[in-house]
């Protein structure tokens, strides 16, 4: 099992650690998951996301074939611009969701650990197929290190130890920045739900940056804690985002979950003919939130109408600790996705009672 | 990993202890420890008789649900009110304010072949 550079800084503060995606990473540290969502929606959550990929694209075609491979319009992207995309294969179905960064001279794509081997033989294939002298594709991650630096003090932290003003980014942008001295890529992105950034910088000074944050904030007076991947979790679930393997899979359709927007359908992309057929044939299933009553709605939980009938399954559900409530992401019949349509999750063989409600709980700072 | 002196232990991880004619049981330190943050806990009616080793509830963290076992036969006299708005308090006073339930035994003599303390803690601390 591969492990980050902050791995043994992670065992000497306690944290519990467990595999994801080929990592031994901290899932929660002894302050506990609960509170280090709370830490993050008041101050500021350090996150390690070694584990994400980076794959940088460039040559003469990579506008060209970026904008074939992902589903959000890029083209009219300007130097520094970060954009949400999917990755879909011709079936319409998610292989990856990603950030697609437009870089000076070069298209930088983050990618979700578990999928990154998988992300790039795609992307390698279709290169093959599509003009291969004018495409490269190099794969970063092991060189990139990757921390996110959430929450609503996070721009302020970061500007008091900058060599530019990072507030001056506008959401969804990046720049380069020395960062405690260290060179980083700084892209105003997170997953979390709150204001903050996601820090790219050479792996060799993972220790120095990590460290160094955590000291500056406790000397300003600006609480800052290393947040594990349970509160990484419930921050993303709460603030409406997906995670790819629940809402977002190679057996779900961006339709089904509320993804239309990210498919720009006046441009020609892998995928787009399955969407365009979906959307005209009509999808069969949604995706929801509900609230529950009566314990922990988790993934494979069946979701029942109040007559009994199963309508759909849980694919992530948790408490909630700033709605402080129990809830699911469930996909259902179209019929039964209106907020406040009364459904059932059952929870160890016993009918729970759950609400269709509006997603996301959180709505996050950046929508505000 | 704190130990409570005064109480029994099963080896999955409830401990019971004596308070009057009544016996109080709930779950350690080294299973909450364990478990993580605990966001819900399922108890039992009162009134219901249950037999030792039986599960009585359902104590679910952040990352999963686990069933709870009766440490001795029991008629339910009470469970924890307070764990429904604050299920925290299993972390915080796995002990005494976290309690789970009280229960009249049905079968005193089960106390003598639950864990002692310092058995438990031997056998809780080779996990």
């Amino acid at each position: 099992m591969d492990q980050t550079r902050l791995h043994a800084w992670h065992i000497a503060a306690g944290a519990k650690m467990a595999p994801f995606a080929g990592y031994d990473m901290p899932i929660s540290y002894p302050m506990g998951s609960v509170e280090e969502h709370l830490v993050t929606r008041r101050s500021v959550g350090l996150f390690d996301i070694d584990h994400m990929g980076q794959v940088e694209v460039t040559g003469p075609g990579a506008d060209a074939f970026v904008s074939r491979i992902v589903s959000s319009r890029v083209l009219d992207m300007k130097d520094g611009d970060a954009r949400y995309s999917l990755l879909l294969n011709e079936r319409g179905t998610v292989i990856d969701d990603l950030f697609v960064y437009k870089l000076p001279r070069a298209w930088w794509i983050v990618v979700n650990a578990s999928n990154r081997a998988e992300d790039l033989a795609w992307m390698r294939a279709l290169a093959n197929t599509h003009k291969p002298a004018e495409v490269r594709i190099d794969d970063r991650s092991e060189e990139t290190y990757m921390i996110a630096v959430q929450g609503p003090r996070a721009i302020e932290l970061l500007d008091l130890v900058s060599d530019s003003r990072i507030s001056a980014y506008p959401r969804f942008s990046s720049g380069n920045a020395k960062v405690l001295g260290v060179p980083c890529l700084v892209g105003r992105t997170g997953y979390t739900g709150e204001d903050g950034v996601e820090l790219f910088f050479p792996a060799d000074d993972a220790e120095k940056l990590w460290t160094g944050l955590i000291a500056e904030g406790e000397k300003r007076g600006i609480e800052t804690k290393a947040i594990g991947l349970a509160a990484r979790d419930s921050l993303r679930f709460e603030a409406g985002m997906p995670l790819h393997g629940h809402e977002l899979s190679q057996d779900i359709s961006p339709l089904e979950s509320g993804f239309k927007w990210a498919c720009d359908l006046e441009k020609d992309f892998v995928g787009k003919a399955a969407v365009e057929r979906l959307a005209s044939a009509g999808v069969t299933r949604k995706l929801v939130g509900l609230t529950v009553q009566g314990g922990v709605p988790r993934e494979g939980y069946e979701v029942q109408d109040e007559s009994g009938r199963a309508v759909g399954s849980v694919v992530a559900g948790m408490f909630c600790p700033t709605a402080k409530v129990f809830a699911a992401n469930a996909f259902v019949e179209p019929g039964l996705a209106k907020s406040g349509t009364a459904l059932r999750v059952i929870i160890r063989g016993k009918p729970a009672p759950a609400v269709v409600v509006k997603r996301p709980l959180y709505v996050p700072a950046y929508r505000r | 990993m704190s130990i409570d002196k005064n109480s029994r232990y099963r080896s999955s991880h409830e401990w019971a202890r004596k308070d009057g004619a009544r016996v109080v049981s709930g779950i350690s330190d080294h299973a909450q420890d364990a478990l993580g943050d605990i966001v819900f806990v399922e108890l039992p009616e009162v009134g219901k008789v249950l037999k030792q080793g039986e599960a009585f509830g359902v104590v679910e963290s952040v990352k999963a649900a686990s069933d709870v076992y009766m440490p001795m036969s029991g008629k339910i006299l009470a469970v924890n009110e307070a764990l429904s708005g604050d299920p925290a308090l299993v972390n915080r006073e796995p002990y005494s304010g976290g309690w789970f339930i009280a229960y009249e035994p049905t079968n005193p003599s089960e106390w003598d072949g639950l864990l002692t303390p310092e058995a438990y803690e031997a056998e809780a601390g080779k996990e």
